[in-house]
Order: C-alpha cells, then structure tokens, then sequence
C-alpha cells in the first residue's frame, strides 16, 4: 500500500483524532491524538490491509526552542512501524507536554516496546503509563536527570558511583 | 654512608630490575584502542622484549592494569574493584585520550579521566595511540618501576 493511501485509511477510520498527517518522498506520518494512540496503533497492527506486524522503533523528540515550537508541546513520541507481509511503513506520532509528559504503553501491543520506552524514559523523561516495568534501561539508576533533554547541560557531571555493596 | 644503607639501595636496584622485566598485564579493554593494544601485543612491535609479554586474565596475577578504552559511568565501579582485586605491588597505565582525560567524550555518559577514580603511574596520550607510543609508555613504566622505593 502508497503511504497516502495508509494515511487515507487512518483517517477514514480515526477522523477528528487525527491531528495532522504528511507525507514527504514516500514517508508517511500521521500525527495523533493521545487519547487515541493506543487504538490507533492497534487498528495499525491487526486491521489486515494495513498488517503492520513490527515496532522497528520508538524514541521521542526534544522540540523545546525549536523554531515554530516555543509554545507548543514540548516532546514528540515517534513509532516507526513496519509490515513484513505488505512491505510498508508508516511513522505514528504524538505529542506530550513538559507537565503532563506521559503517553499509555505499547507493551500489549509489541513486546519489544518494553525496553524502546524504557530507554525514552531514560533519555527523556518521558512516563509510559501502565508500562510493566519502567526503569533506567541505559544509564544507571543513580544518574540524576534525562540526559538527552534539550536543556541537560553538555558538560553536567554527575556523581561517581561506588561498586555494589 | 653506612654500610647498611649502600646494600639497601643496591637491593633496590636489583628488584627494580627484576621487577621492570617481568611484567604481568591485565588488559581492561573497553573500546577500540584495544586494536592497537594487540597491534603492539603481537610478533612486530613484540613487546615480549620488554618482560611484558604474558598477559594475565586474573587481576589477581596482574602487576600492571592496562586501562585501554573509554570508561563510562556505567564501568567505573567495575573498573575500581578490579584495581582493588590487584595485589601489591600494582602499577596503572592510562591507554589512549579517553582513560587519560575523557578524549572528546564530554558528556553525560564518560569518566573524565580514570585518575578520578584510581592512582595512575603512566599517560599514553594518542586517539589510538600508535605502538611507537605505547612502547614508549612501557619503557617509561620500567624506568619508574626501577627507579623507586621497592617496598617487598
């Protein structure tokens, strides 16, 4: 399936939540509401014609200062889906905010989610909500802040850990 | 200069000598200087010559650590304990920019420098060092061993 055609079926069937689509040399990307997130991508993996069976990837985006974005919502979860039968992508979006960063989990839906938002949590901060186990998967559990946050200073030190006791 | 004193100083020496020749390394390798470690470890730049031939796997059965590579945060507990596993007496090579001062790893990730965390006797500066620098490493390392106070 064309990416626009992916886009049209998403919108046909989730309408007022979709909150932006665009599609740019072949890469489709639909912008969604959160509410909606988890039937999205679940209509997104079961509905045939769509079929899309991997998460090659999850990670998230850091828009603060970004030009266009000041105001806007700080973070973007991005899902990059992948049908092995059919042989297309599509990339699902949605955006969170500073305070309110916290997206439902994907876990249910692809095993391998478990450690892709352990590590946006990590790098980020951003909370999977109803997520089995939601720890630090890269840094270690003493390390203070997200360090791949647009505002963790470059050349922040943080304290040496001593061996486990 | 009492006659006590001169025989000291000689017995120094020739543990210093025996010392700087028989050279057991533990190679903590982490990252791509590891490479070169080899390059130099093996038959062209031989450094068998210098008594540093015989790499021991057991911090325990180790003289020298040689820190090749960079060390996270994430490392460095590992890193001490291995140095604390060292018996006397123990000696710490610094292989490479990123275990003398975090190389270009500035950031959230990199030890900035092994020496915060253990004593270090030599600096091999070098992104990876050449062999060339390594043996000249290794060679100011014996001279240290052979020059100080042997304590035994």
């Amino acid at each position: 399936m064309q990416g626009g055609q992916i886009l049209q079926r998403l919108r046909d069937r989730f309408g007022g939540a979709v909150v932006d689509t665009h599609e740019h040399r072949g890469d489709a990307t639909l912008v969604v509401d959160r509410g909606t997130l988890v039937d999205a991508l679940r209509f997104c993996r079961d509905e045939p014609t769509l079929g899309f069976d991997v998460l090659m990837d999850l990670t998230a985006v850091d828009y603060q200062r970004y030009p266009g974005r000041e105001d806007g919502p700080r973070f973007d979860v991005v899902y990059h889906l992948y049908s092995l039968a059919q042989n297309h992508r599509v990339r699902v979006k949605v955006r969170v905010d500073e305070d309110d960063a916290a997206v439902p989990t994907a876990v249910d839906l692809w095993p391998i989610a478990n450690w892709f938002e352990r590590e946006v949590w990590d790098m980020f901060g951003v909370h999977f909500s109803g997520h089995p186990d939601l720890r630090r998967l890269l840094m270690y559990e003493e390390f203070v802040g997200h360090a791949l946050r647009k505002d963790y200073p470059i050349n922040r030190r943080q304290p040496l850990i001593g061996p486990k006791q | 200069m009492g006659v006590g004193s001169f025989f000291t100083s000689k017995l120094d020496e020739a543990i210093g000598w025996a010392r700087k020749y028989s050279i057991f390394q533990y190679p903590f390798v982490t990252a791509c200087c590891g490479m070169e470690y080899m390059a130099t470890a093996c038959s062209h730049y031989d450094i068998d010559r210098f008594g540093a031939g015989l790499p021991r796997f057991s911090p325990r059965q180790a003289d020298v650590l040689f820190v090749v590579g960079t060390i996270s945060q994430k490392m460095a507990p590992v890193l001490k304990r291995i140095y604390d596993q060292m018996t006397e007496p123990k000696w710490v090579v610094a292989f490479g920019v990123c275990t003398c001062t975090g190389g270009f790893y500035d950031n959230y990730a990199t030890v900035q420098g092994i020496d915060t965390i253990i004593p270090v006797d030599v600096y091999i500066p070098g992104c990876p060092p050449r062999p060339e620098s390594v043996i000249d490493g290794l060679m100011k390392l014996q001279d240290k061993i052979a020059t100080q106070t042997q304590r035994f």
